[in-house]
């Protein structure tokens, strides 16, 4: 690039205010943060998060095909880890609703700087390093505006050599993100389709959701079990240039995905009341706010009292006092920095109102992912 | 996501439905009554499907 371009470019990205700030929209894009796990196997069955934070493994109808996706260190210069999927079982039979693709999911009051569904609406610029290992080199990525079902992609051809990839959005006057807590843009990597996925043409322009439209030209992922993908260094940022990947320190990184996932460690005291015979009522801090009311996982806990009761995986939701208006009540429920717990009709011998001091034996999983 | 079962958890003393105990994948998760908990969302769509949530025993 001549120094006239790059002094160009530097006046856009001035202009559109890409210095300064926070500028990367997309959390862990740098792949540090990895709560749940580092490795999962037998992967493709089934929706969810299995180990790095902020990525969702979404399937349509079930590909006979497998992989393990896994925190890799396997990385362009700069970077300490990146997303690895590797196949693991193949599937040449792609049956029309199969799908496999690596979602970044992100709130709507996170994105009003975007001005989408206004006559201001701004670019958006998304990168990424990648690199691939095997015959499947095309991928698309896919962002789907979830509040309006409008819908936008772009296909990238991959190399065996990490390299950094940009795509620059065109801005969309139609449709508002809400201003909420809820799934507003959905950045998607489509690595498996069929055909009512890639039948149509691919929809390169912002436009009314057609799903035949959105993963047109890709390879599979299931090809072989040769294949594999690396992903890392995602950033989506407001404008039309690609300013280098914001780094952000592990803490810093840690602290936003806890807002959808974290833990109560093994060993947290929780102090505790028991309310009635069966049940007991407690609460933890938690060191970040999370987004909404989390699912909580199973665990074991030792109430101590006159004896030392130990519970195997009890499972408490988040306290509510009445079902009235069908909400637990969101000052309960995480979203203050406090989780009230109750474990109802779970437990014995409780003594009404007696109060109580409990110890987790194993460690809890908070979920409030989108 | 998986659900094969799920089990309303209700206050002992105002048998009030306080969340729900759902079992997903074999394993056991609390879930609340929040309609922005994504385990609530898939809840109600299982239930839309014709599933029933029970009682516990």
């Amino acid at each position: 690039m001549t120094k006239a371009a790059e002094l160009a470019k530097m006046g856009e990205v001035l202009t559109n205010s890409q210095i300064g700030g926070r500028r990367n929209i997309v959390i862990n894009g740098g792949m540090q943060i990895s709560q749940r796990s580092t490795s999962e196997t037998g992967k493709g069955d089934a929706d969810g998060y299995f180990t790095l934070d902020r990525y969702k493994i979404n399937v349509g109808a079930t590909s006979a095909g497998r992989f393990t996706m896994s925190q890799s260190t396997d990385t362009p210069n700069g970077f300490g880890n990146s997303l690895k999927i590797d196949c693991t079982t193949a599937d040449t039979s792609i049956a029309a609703g199969e799908r496999l693709t690596i979602d970044h999911r992100i709130e709507g009051q996170n994105l009003q700087q975007v001005k989408k569904g206004t006559s201001d609406a701004e670019k958006m610029t998304i990168s990424f390093y990648a690199k691939v290992v095997g015959s499947a080199t095309d991928f698309v990525v896919d962002l789907m505006d979830n509040d309006n079902t409008r819908q936008v992609s772009n296909l990238f051809t991959f190399t065996t050599s990490w390299v950094r990839y940009y795509w620059t959005i065109p801005a969309d006057t139609t449709g508002a993100f809400d201003n909420d807590n809820a799934n507003s843009l959905n950045i998607q990597f489509w690595l498996h389709g069929g055909s009512n996925f890639t039948s149509g043409t691919l929809n390169t322009s912002w436009a009314s959701s057609t799903d035949a439209n959105r993963a047109v030209g890709i390879d599979s992922i299931f090809s072989s079990t040769d294949n594999e993908i690396y992903l890392t260094g995602i950033q989506l940022e407001v404008g039309s240039q690609a300013t280098p990947f914001e780094h952000r320190s592990f803490g810093e990184e840690l602290a936003l995905c806890q807002r959808y996932y974290q833990w109560i460690p093994k060993y947290a005291f929780m102090v505790a009341v028991e309310a009635g015979t069966t049940t007991m009522r407690g609460g933890v801090g938690l060191p970040t706010n999370m987004r909404a009311n989390p699912t909580i996982g199973s665990h074991n806990l030792t109430r101590y009292d006159d004896d030392d009761n130990t519970f195997s995986n009890k499972t408490p939701v988040v306290f509510s006092n009445s079902s009235s208006d069908n909400q637990s009540d969101p000052e309960a429920g995480g979203q203050s920095g406090h989780l009230a717990l109750a474990y109802n009709s779970i437990m014995s011998g409780g003594t009404d109102n007696h109060n109580v001091t409990t110890l987790f034996g194993t460690k809890a999983s908070l979920d409030a992912e989108l | 996501m998986n659900i094969s079962k799920v089990i309303n958890s209700r206050d002992e003393l105002t048998n009030d439905v306080m969340g729900y105990i759902v079992t997903i994948d074999s394993q056991d998760f609390g879930v609340p009554l929040d309609t922005a908990n994504r385990h609530y969302q898939a809840i109600q769509e299982w239930v839309a499907e014709g599933n029933k949530i029970e009682d516990a025993d």
